[in-house]
């Protein structure tokens, strides 16, 4: 398994990329995760879409459809591209410390 | 994790079908691109016309007759004759209908509006319009433009094309 530094901790990475242990995380590595992925700031509405995504994935085990997100979060589908252009499922799991998104919507 | 240069960055896909069973395919394919960062473009041609005209993109259905994998609920082969029934399309319709939601598949008006509002493009093709005598106001507002066989492949330049 990949491990990087990360703000001086050795962090476990799994194959796609995204944490491996979701222990990891914190607020510090989500910005470190999203300058990765070319978000240089976590705006408010970012955190919003983030906070959502990880309270689903506690609840049901996967990350919530874009559908859901955009039905419950308050971030609509404009939106959610903008804050995450590089693709919203993916990339706001990745940064909010979550496996690969498993549904195909 | 794939080289960088092997990955996708732009699809075009044209829908052709203008059953439920023949649309949902491409949305699907878009939908899922432009979730991957992927650009994503939908072109509709022939009965595929059915799904972004306004009067009708709300009522596509099932293909009952002639679809040799259809099973009924309980997943035994539906026998040839039963597709004939009348109702049997439109029951099959609502199965699938029911089926989709449960799994978060919008409908194919929200479908669409979503992939739209995600970035990506929706396509009328101009031949079929003219067979099928449609015109511009028939179509559902979202359209982006109606494209030649030869804007199409200008649009999709560079990128992947998908047939559905």
């Amino acid at each position: 398994m990949p491990v990087k530094e990360i703000l001086g901790r050795q962090i476990e990475f799994d194959e796609d990329g995204h944490l491996k242990n979701l222990n990891d995380w914190n607020e510090e590595i989500a910005k470190e995760l999203a300058k990765e992925e070319g978000i240089p700031e976590l705006t408010e509405r970012h955190w919003l879409v983030i906070n959502y995504m990880r309270q689903e994935y506690q609840k049901v085990g996967d990350a919530p459809s874009i559908r859901k997100l955009t039905k419950e979060s308050g971030v609509d589908t404009k939106e959610l591209y903008q804050l995450f252009p590089k693709g919203p499922a993916k990339k706001a799991a990745r940064i909010a410390g979550l496996p690969k998104p498993k549904g195909c919507i | 994790m794939p080289n960088q240069n092997d990955e996708i960055k732009k699809v075009s896909i044209i829908v052709s079908r203008g059953s439920l069973d023949g649309v949902y395919p491409g949305l699907i394919l878009a939908n899922g691109a432009r979730m991957e960062g992927i650009e994503a473009s939908l072109f509709f041609t022939f009965f595929g016309l059915d799904a972004i005209v306004e009067k009708r993109m709300d009522k596509l259905s099932i293909v009952t007759v002639g679809n040799a994998a259809m099973r009924l609920p309980w997943g035994q082969k539906m026998p040839t004759w039963l597709g004939v029934i009348p109702g049997m399309a439109s029951f099959a319709t609502w199965m699938m209908k029911k089926e989709m939601e449960k799994l978060d598949v919008p409908p194919v008006r929200e479908f669409l509006q979503m992939i739209k509002d995600s970035g990506g493009q929706i396509y009328a093709c101009k031949l079929a319009m003219d067979m099928f005598h449609l015109k511009k106001e028939d179509l559902w507002e979202g359209v982006d433009d109606i494209l030649t066989v030869g804007d199409f492949y200008q649009k999709a330049a560079g990128g992947i094309v998908l047939f559905t």
